[in-house]
C-alpha cells in the first residue's frame, strides 16, 4: 500500500483514561475515517485501567484491521509488579505485533519483530541499530530530540518515527498525581483521572499554564505540532510520523498531517488548519528546534 | 576485597577529588564519580574529575582499600558518541572498578572492548522488573543494577532475589527523584537540558531568584516553581518539587521538598538482600559527605556485627529538614 518515500502515519495509545465506550466509540471512527496507516491500542500509563479495556481491546483491534489499519499492541511505559509484566508476556505470546515502552517488553519479545515506542531512551544511532538488531522495525523516538538529532538518526534507514502532534510524554512516576490532587490513594483512587480527557492541566503559582498531568504521567500543557518541520522531517528520511490522541477530532487531524506529508496543502495552510481544531493549548515545536519544549510555535529562546 | 562479605556496602558520592578523599577518610567502601562532561548526570560547574584527578582519585581510594565506580550514566548524544567512548576509554584505563552505565548501545560497546570490566547498571536505565534485569544481565554481563526509586521494599525484595547473582543497590539517602529516572523530560521541557542529554536537571544557569514584597520567588526556565515567605529558608527550587496550581488548589502537586532518608529501612533492604547502599549528593559539600558518610559506615557496621543500629544518629542528619521514605513505603504511592 505504501511505497518507500511516503511517511506513514501512526495513530499513538490513547493515553488518558477515557470511558471505555467513548473509547470504543473513537477506534470505530477511526477504523472508518482517519487516514493512518497504523493504530496503537493497549493501556500505556496505570494498569488499572486495563481492566476496563480487556473485554473491548480485542474487538476492537479487529474493527480497526477490517479498516485497514495495522494493529499495534502498545504496552505499559513503567511496569513494576508481577501481575503487570504477565499482562505484557500474554500480549507477546499471543504472538500480536508490540510496541514496547519499556525494556520489560523488550527482553521478552526476545528478538522477535516488534515496535519501540516513546518511552524508551533512543537518543543516537549506535542504539537505534543496537535496538534493530534486536527486531525493532519502528522506533518511535523520545519526543526531546532535535531536528539535528532526528536528521542523525533517520539517515540511512526506515524505522524511525517523530512525534508529530500530541501533548508530549514526560515523565513516569510510581506515585499518582490524580489521586494526590483529589486527596485519594492510588489503591483506592476512585478513577478520578477519568474526568480529564486530556489530563488535568497544571499552572504556576503565578497562574501561567505549564504541564498536565494524567495519572502516573506528566505531560506537558503546550501541543506539539510538526507541522513546520514536515519538509524537514521528510527530508531526514523520517519514516513515519505519529500522532497521540487528544480529545479534539482526531480524524481531521489526521487528514491535516496526511494532506500536509502529501503536500496537498502547505505547511502554514496545515498550521492555521490545525488552530481551529479544539486544542487542549498552545501549538509547540520547541524541541524541535533545539530549545525547551514549552516554547510556541514563533517564541524563541 | 571481594570476599563475599554479608555486611551491606556502602557507595559514597565523590562530586570533586577533595570530595573523593573525604568519602574515603569518613569509611566508604567505595565511592562513585564521573568525568567533567555530559557523560555523566551530575555534570554541574565545579564538579566532577579531569583525567589526571581520577587516576590520582583511584589511586589514593585502591591505597585505603576502596573502590572506586565511574559514572558514564547519560544517554549518548547522537552524531558525538565518542565522546562517550573516549570516556570509558579512559575511565578502564585508570583503573575504575566499575563503570556504571545507562545507554544501552555504551554498554554493549563497553562489554565487547573489555570484556572483563565489571559494570554497573546505572539508576538512570530505570530496571525495574526481573525481566529488565534479566535483559541487561543475561546479554552484557552486569554485575549489580542501581535499582529506580520507585519500588516499594516488597518489590525490592523480589528484584533481589531475582536478579541473582545480579547484585542490588539502593539509594538511601539523599535527593529523591519523584519520577522515573531517566525518564523524565520536565527540565528540558523547561530548560532545555536534560538529565539523559546533558547530564543536569533544572540547571543553576536557568535558575531565578527575584524579590516581591520581602518573599523569595524562585523560577525554573523562567516558570515560578516556588515562593518563599521572608525568613523561610530558600532551598533550591527542582521542578518536581515546585508548587503548582491544580484542580483548583495550589500544592507541592509532585512532591515536597524533601530528601530521601531510608535509615528506618536499611535492616529490612539488607535482609532482602539489597548489596549495596548508596548516598545521593555529589553536588553536596566535604562536610555533608563526611558526617552523612560516617554515620552510614557506623550502621552498615553495626549490621555486620548483628547490632542494632543507631537510628537516632542517622535520623539527626535531616534534622529540621523534611525526609521521606519515598517510594520504600507503598502509602506514598
Amino acid at each position: 500500500m505504501s511505497t518507500t518515500s511516503r511517511i506513514s502515519l501512526t495513530l499513538g495509545p490513547v493515553l488518558y483514561n477515557w470511558p471505555t465506550d467513548h473509547w470504543v466509540d473513537f477506534y470505530a471512527r477511526i477504523a472508518d475515517e482517519a487516514p493512518v496507516d497504523r493504530v496503537c491500542v493497549g493501556e500505556v500509563v496505570c494498569s488499572k485501567r486495563q481492566t476496563f479495556r480487556d473485554d473491548v481491546m480485542f474487538r476492537v483491534a479487529e474493527r480497526l484491521a477490517l479498516g485497514g489499519k495495522e494493529v499495534v499492541y502498545s504496552t505499559l511505559a513503567l511496569p513494576t509488579a508481577k501481575r503487570e509484566v504477565d499482562a505484557i508476556r500474554e500480549l507477546v505470546e499471543a504472538n500480536y505485533l508490540i510496541e514496547a515502552n519499556d525494556i520489560t517488553a523488550v527482553h521478552l519479545l526476545n528478538g522477535r519483530p516488534h515496535i519501540i515506542g516513546p518511552f524508551l531512551n533512543v537518543y543516537n544511532e549506535a542504539t537505534l541499530a543496537l535496538h534493530r538488531s534486536l527486531g525493532a522495525t519502528r522506533v518511535c523516538l523520545p519526543p526531546e530530540l532535535s531536528l539535528e538529532a532526528i536528521r542523525i538518526l533517520a539517515a540511512g534507514n526506515d524505522a524511525v518515527e517523530v512525534l508529530a502532534f500530541g501533548r508530549a510524554p514526560l515523565a513516569l512516576s510510581a506515585r499518582c498525581y490524580h489521586a494526590r490532587v483529589h486527596a485519594v490513594h492510588k489503591d483506592a483512587c476512585q478513577f478520578v483521572c477519568e474526568n480529564d480527557a486530556d489530563g488535568l492541566d497544571v499552572l504556576t503559582m503565578d497562574g501561567k499554564p505549564f504541564l498536565s498531568v494524567n495519572g502516573i504521567q506528566t505531560l506537558g500543557y503546550v501541543v506539539t505540532a510538526a507541522t513546520r518541520q514536515i519538509g524537514d522531517l521528510a527530508d531526514a528520511g523520517v519514516a513515519s510520523l505519529r500522532l497521540s490522541p487528544q480529545s479534539c477530532d482526531m480524524i481531521r487531524v489526521a487528514k491535516i498531517f496526511r494532506n500536509l506529508a502529501d503536500a496537498h496543502i502547505t505547511e502554514e495552510e496545515a498550521t492555521e488548519a490545525l488552530a481551529v481544531v479544539a486544542l487542549p493549548g498552545p501549538l509547540s515545536d520547541g524541541y524541535l528546534r533545539g530549545l525547551p519544549g514549552v516554547r510556541h510555535f514563533d517564541e524563541v529562546d | 576485597m571481594n570476599q563475599a562479605t554479608r555486611r551491606p556496602e556502602l557507595i559514597c558520592p565523590a562530586g570533586t577529588p577533595a570530595g573523593l578523599r573525604t568519602a574515603v577518610d569518613a569509611g566508604a567502601h567505595a565511592v562513585y564519580c564521573g568525568f567533567r562532561d555530559e557523560t555523566n548526570a551530575r555534570n554541574f560547574p565545579g564538579l566532577n574529575f579531569d583525567r589526571k584527578e581520577l587516576r590520582d582519585g583511584i589511586a589514593y581510594a585502591h591505597e585505603h582499600d576502596v573502590k572506586v565506580l565511574v559514572a558514564l550514566n547519560t544517554f549518548m548524544r547522537a552524531g558525538a558518541i565518542d565522546l562517550w567512548k573516549r570516556g570509558i576509554d579512559d575511565a578502564v584505563e585508570a583503573g575504575a572498578d566499575a563503570l556504571i552505565l545507562a545507554d544501552i548501545a555504551l554498554i554493549a560497546h563497553t562489554r565487547q572492548a573489555y570484556p572483563k570490566q565489571r559494570l554497573h547498571l546505572s539508576v538512570q536505565a530505570a530496571a525495574a522488573t526481573p525481566e529488565a534485569i534479566a535483559f541487561y544481565r543475561d546479554r552484557f554481563g552486569i554485575a549489580r543494577i542501581v535499582l529506580p526509586r520507585v519500588l516499594t521494599v516488597e518489590e525490592i525484595a523480589r528484584l533481589a532475589a531475582a536478579a541473582a547473582p545480579c547484585e542490588t543497590e539502593v539509594f538511601v539517602f539523599g535527593g529523591l527523584c519523584v519520577m522515573a529516572e531517566g525518564r523524565c523530560l520536565l527540565s528540558s521541557y523547561a530548560t532545555g537540558k536534560s538529565p539523559n542529554m546533558t547530564g543536569v536537571c533544572s540547571p543553576p544557569s536557568h535558575v531565578d531568584y527575584r524579590e516581591e514584597n520581602g518573599d523569595l520567588i524562585a523560577s525554573v526556565g523562567g516558570f515560578v516553581v516556588e515562593r518563599f515567605e521572608k525568613g523561610d529558608p530558600a532551598g533550591y527550587p527542582t521542578l518536581c518539587k515546585g508548587r503548582y496550581r491544580a484542580n483548583g488548589s495550589l500544592s507541592h502537586l509532585f512532591e515536597d521538598p524533601v530528601s530521601l532518608n531510608a535509615v528506618d529501612l536499611l535492616q529490612n533492604l539488607a535482609n532482602v538482600g539489597v548489596t549495596a547502599f548508596k548516598i545521593e549528593g555529589r553536588q553536596r559539600g566535604r562536610a555533608y559527605v563526611a558526617t552523612a558518610v560516617q554515620a552510614f559506615r557506623r550502621a552498615v557496621d553495626a549490621m555486620a556485627a548483628g547490632e542494632k543500629i543507631d537510628v537516632a544518629e542517622l535520623r539527626a542528619l535531616t534534622e529540621g529538614q523534611r525526609d521521606t521514605t519515598g517510594a520504600y513505603k507503598k502509602a506514598w504511592r
